[in-house]
Formats: C-alpha cells, structure tokens, sequence
C-alpha cells in the first residue's frame, strides 16, 4: 500500500506542474508587478525598469517561470503587494487561524450530522425523518451569509452573547485565557456552519441506511438470530458510513482553505477570508499562492479520500 | 423421506397479506404444508406466485407494519405466527436455517467470510471465541472449502460464486437446525456449480437429518433433489404430491404446462411450450373462481369449480379445481386429453403436435 501512495504522489507531480503553469500564466495576464506598490510619483521610469530588471521581469517567460517554481519551492512566494510583507508568513498567520475554526465546524458537523442522519434512516417515513429533512431542505436553501448575518445581529449586538468579529480579543492573556478567547471567537460561525452545512452526511447517511435496511445481507443477519440492534449497527449502519468515510479526505482540503463566506462576513482572519481580500485588492502574489496551495490541498484530499476508501471498504485495494 | 418420521413443520392456513395503498392483499393464500424430518419439500412456482413470501413468513422476516401474517405455523409447540422477535432470534438460526438465491448480496461484503459464520453461533451457543473459531473451520471444511483457514480470513468478493454459497450453506447449518429454507440456491449459479451445490445439499441433510425446504422454479432440481413438492400459482398450493406422483402423474393445468414448458433433450424440432399471459400482480388478482383460468382461456369457464378447493386425486396427491379432468392443451385432441387426465403422461411435447 505505501508503495502506491508513493506512486500516487509522483503521479501528482506533472498535476501539480500544470496547475502552476496556469497559476503562473494567470499572474502574467494580469495587470501590475511587484512595484506596483512602491512606485510613487518621484520614482523615474529609469528607477522602475531598474528594479524590473533586478526582479527578473524582462527575462523571457520559462526563465521566469523556472525562477518563480525555484523560490516556491523553498517557501518563497514573493511579496504582498497590498501589505508588503512576505506571502508566506501572511498564508501562515492566516492557516492557523483557519485551522482552528475548521476543526471546530467539521466536529460540530460530523456531531450533528451523524446522529441526525441515523435517526432519519432509522426512522424512515416517520415524523422524525420528516423533519429532519424538512430541517436540511432549510439549510440547503438559505445562504448562508444570511443567516450569519441574523446571528451577528441577534447573538453579537442584540444579546452580547459572542464576540462578532475576529480571531482574539486585544486584552486576552496567559495561556487559558489566548486559547479561551479563540475559541470563544469561532464557537458562533463554527456552529452555524455546522448547522447550515451538515446536509450532505445526513442524507448520504440517510439514504445509505435506507438503502442498505432492504439488502440481502441485512435479511441474512436476521436470518440468523441477530437481534435487532446488533443487526442495525452492526450490518446496516457500517455499510451505510462508508461514502461519509470517503468524503472524509475532501473535508480535511477544507480544513485549510477555510469558509469565504463566515470568515468575510465574521471578519475572521482566515485563509477564506484573505482570498475574498486579494481578489478585491488585487493582490496577485497572495492570489495565485493560495490558488496553488488549495490545488495541491485538492490534489491531497482526493489521495486521502482513496487512501480511507481503501481502508474501509475491503473491495477497493489500492496496490 | 419416511412419513413416520417426526413432523417438525406443521402449516395450516396460512395467510401472508402485503399492504398495498392501505389494502392488503393475500400474497400466500390459505396454505398447508407439512416438513418432515429428512425430507425435502419443493416449492415450485413462477416469479409472483409466492413461495419465496411463504418462506420469509415461516422464518418471520417480515416487515410487521406492512404485513399480516395470520394462520398457524406449528414448530414443536410453538406457533411461529405472532411469535415475539425475542422469541423469534431464538428460533432463527438455531432452529431454522436459511439459504438466499444470490449469495453475493447475501454475504455482508464489510465482514470477513469467518466473521459470518460466527455470528450467528454467537448468539446460540455458549462457545469460546477460540471454539468458535474451530468450530467455523469444521463447518468450512464439511461445505467443502478448500483451504478453511485462509477463506475464514478472506471477503465474500474475494471468493467464486459457489464458493459464497457454500459459506452460506455453511452459515444456515452452523447450528445443526432442523429446519434448513433454501431460497432458489441454485438460481444464480452456473449450470455445473447447480449440481455440486445440490448434491452437498443433500449430503448435509443425511448428516444432519433436517427437513429443507427448497424454494425451486427449476424443476429439473426438484425431480432430481425433492421428496416432495407443492406447487404454487397466485399464492395457493394448486397441486402437491410425493415427487413421483406429481412427476408422473401431474394433474393440474398449470402444473402440466410447466412440465410442457421445460425443454426436452430428445425434440429438436419442437418450439418449446409457453403458458400464455403472466402471473397477475397482487392487486389485479382476480380472487374468485380459477386463478390459473384466464391462462387457459380455451378451457370452458363451466369445467372449473366457483371456488376451487384441493382435491384428493390419489392418497397425498392433491389438486385444486376439477378442471383438470378435462384439461387439454388446444392442440390436442380434448378426447385424447381426457384420457391424458387419468393417467398418461402429457410431458412428451411429440405426441400433440
């Protein structure tokens, strides 16, 4: 097995050079270069096509190209224009940030999701299921912006419960207190997350169950003496988390790329909200990095997704 | 089978009713049977005709809020019908084995082959783990595993069709039942598998002395494997005998069409037999007179009976309706018929055309 994800990783290599190659091609059409930012009106055009000149731009294409993989592979992916800093230690700051929030939503989300979607399986038809999809029907529906917005205003300004913007509070210190105060800032979007986006495992889940009640094997445990119970978890729901198991290695891409929508509108420092920020200032350094980076996550997740399959599910074996 | 030998299933009126939109219907309609010990019984019928419906019902895998099962289904005191599912565990598995028709979607394709097996002497046995794992390899070994250790390790995918069903055989009988359901066993096999799955069928029975009913549409199985056989059309037993008698002798239309229909090795000229029209569905059943009647529409609507009840035709050879004493298929002469009736056989497809 180990022998395959190796080879599936060499696999990703030429992926993984085509996508810089339309990262890079991108940044190339784009308007605007490192200077952008620097020039003032006193800067001469000799100064601009001095430093371009330094900076390598006057090099044909594949030599800048070169030089441009060469620097990111160790890291380096230039400067922000906007923030002239560089864009790795931005990304940095950012991915923690994002990490924690995610971690927190996907565990809401899987603690939500799961038992809801037994229920509605188990109970197929009845009230209970009726709800619940009722309940994800909403979900679907309702953009999410929306209801962040409600919340804000209901648990930020209305009742003060929750803090409605940012990561951590100014005056948090100690240990307890940074750590308290950073989840204290991600409990409110992390649960509306989770609540607005659990729709996919309950109804795979769901219907899974559904699916698999009425299969063969489940009669021949019954058949069997099998009590009910056993029968249910046993057979009928661990068939039935199998696709919840694959689109596992997706949720883990996620983790990292963050939510555009909670992290803009909580004014959460994250990776999704930094993305929606270098499109609308134009920041194509820290824009086709993180187009990179969430191709490579991709890339990952996808390998991860086989890799649990292959775990799971005895059929599939990936050697 | 010996009739003296110990009666150990003892049906008597059974009703099976679906619910279709808020109605049920009688999917198995006022059936009688009987399972010895050592004997098997053949359930012979069409798709629909309700014999895979009776044995569910026997085993009582039924979806209780969409079906009644009403009648008696007598197991050594016990009345199967309304039995608790407390109960019910009880008897299934220990006391009744069952055998399914596709042993690949019948196998847990997340378990390990031994795993299956042990599942179900985990709850009628008092066995140790290690015990029970012997125990999986003896019962691999007699359904005639090659290597039971290796395939006790291996998933229902990684082994050949015939391979599952042994392990499902070996499943049914892990607790010695008396009472082993095979439901069309041999139906997704291949030709040559048939015989070998057929013939450790009736190996185990000899070892193990249960009575199996087998759940057949093949009748080339029944003559060569059953005792005795019932056949089913729209949920009622429309002709039962020894295999002899129904073989033989076979009396009623529907049984004789299907003897008709089967393909004879010695006519190679001859268009097979087809029973026209299909088996009416569960809600279009027409509940009164003849069932099989709109199938023979040449017969005249006075030679059946307004409410067809089983007939003694010879000791233990029932049939249903006494249509069957001036039965002929329409390109027969209905004298020479008549005579078929009491006593020739009409199987030889040569002799009408």
């Amino acid at each position: 097995m180990w022998k395959t994800i190796l080879r599936r990783v060499i696999l990703m290599i030429p992926q993984i050079i085509v996508l810089s190659l339309f990262v890079f091609i991108l940044a190339k059409m784009m308007p605007g270069d490192p200077f952008t930012g620097l020039i003032t009106p006193q800067t001469s055009p000799a100064q601009i096509a001095r430093l371009r000149k330094e900076a390598g731009l006057d090099n044909p294409w594949y030599v800048q190209y070169v030089d441009w993989i060469g620097r990111a592979l160790h890291g380096d992916f230039g400067m922000s224009y906007q923030m002239q800093r560089p864009v790795t230690s931005i990304i940095g700051e950012r991915a923690i940030n994002t990490l924690y929030l995610s971690i927190l939503s996907v565990v809401l989300t899987y603690l939500i999701g799961i038992p809801l979607g037994v229920a509605a399986g188990r109970y197929e038809g009845t009230w209970i299921d009726t709800s619940i999809q009722f309940y994800n029907f909403i979900s679907m529906s309702t953009p999410g912006f929306v209801v962040y917005m409600l919340a804000i205003a209901l648990f930020g300004f209305a009742l003060g419960w929750f803090p409605t913007s940012g990561s951590i509070s100014v005056n948090a210190s100690g240990v307890i207190g940074t750590i308290g105060s950073r989840i204290y800032h991600i409990i409110l979007p992390s649960l509306l997350i989770a609540i607005l986006g659990n729709a996919s495992i309950v109804q795979y889940l769901r219907s899974g169950i559904v699916d698999n009640k009425l299969e063969d094997y489940v009669k021949t445990a019954r058949s069997k003496g099998v009590p009910e119970r056993v029968v249910f978890n046993r057979h009928i729901l661990r068939n039935s988390l199998l696709p919840i198991a694959a689109f596992f290695g997706n949720v883990i891409t996620g983790l990292l790329s963050g939510s555009v929508f909670a992290e803009t509108i909580f004014a959460y420092p994250g990776m999704g909200k930094l993305f929606i920020d270098s499109v609308s200032g134009r920041d194509y350094s820290i824009m086709t990095a993180l187009i990179l980076l969430y191709g490579i996550l991709t890339l990952l997740g996808n390998l991860l997704s086989d890799i649990i399959m292959s775990i799971v599910d005895p059929r599939i074996r990936i050697d | 089978m010996d009739t003296s030998d110990e009666l150990l299933l003892d049906i008597q009126h059974l009703h099976t009713a679906f619910r279709v939109h808020d109605h049920f219907y009688d999917a198995v309609d006022d059936v009688s049977l009987t399972l010895h010990k050592n004997e098997i019984l053949a359930l012979v019928g069409e798709s629909g005709s309700g014999k895979s419906t009776l044995a569910t019902s026997i085993i009582g895998l039924h979806n209780p809020r969409n079906t009644k099962v009403t009648g008696d289904i007598m197991y050594n005191e016990l009345n199967l019908v309304g039995l608790s599912e407390a109960l019910f565990n009880r008897i299934r598995g220990n006391d009744i084995g069952m055998i399914f028709q596709d042993p690949l979607s019948a196998l847990n394709p997340l378990m390990r082959i031994g795993d299956q097996i042990a599942e179900t002497l985990v709850y009628h046995t008092k066995l140790s783990e290690k015990e029970r794992e012997a125990r999986v390899l003896e019962l691999l070994d007699q359904v005639g595993i090659p290597d039971p250790p290796l395939t006790a390790h291996q998933y229902p995918h990684e082994l050949s069709g015939g391979m599952r069903q042994r392990v499902m055989i070996a499943i049914a009988i892990a607790c010695k039942p008396p009472i082993i359901i095979a439901d069309e066993p041999t139906t997704a096999l291949d030709v040559t598998i048939q015989a070998q799955i057929l013939d450790l069928l009736e190996d185990i029975q000899k070892e193990i002395g249960s009575g199996i009913l087998l759940i057949t549409h093949d009748l080339g199985v029944v003559a060569e494997t059953a005792d005795t056989v019932a056949v089913m059309y729209s949920g009622q037993i429309v002709e039962q005998g020894t295999v002899y008698q129904v073989f033989e002798n076979p009396l009623h239309p529907y049984t004789r069409s299907l003897l008709r229909s089967m393909p004879q090795a010695d006519s190679d000229d001859e268009e097979l037999h087809v029973i026209q029209g299909t088996v009416p569905s569960l809600v279009n059943m027409e509940r009164s007179g003849d069932r099989f009647a709109p199938r023979i529409p040449w017969i005249p609507e006075s030679a059946h009976e307004a409410n067809p009840v089983l007939h003694e035709a010879e000791p233990g050879h029932l049939v249903r309706c006494t249509c069957y004493k001036t039965f002929y298929f329409p390109d027969e002469k209905p004298e020479a018929a008549a005579a078929g009736a009491a006593g020739n056989n009409v199987q030889n497809p040569s002799e009408g055309a």
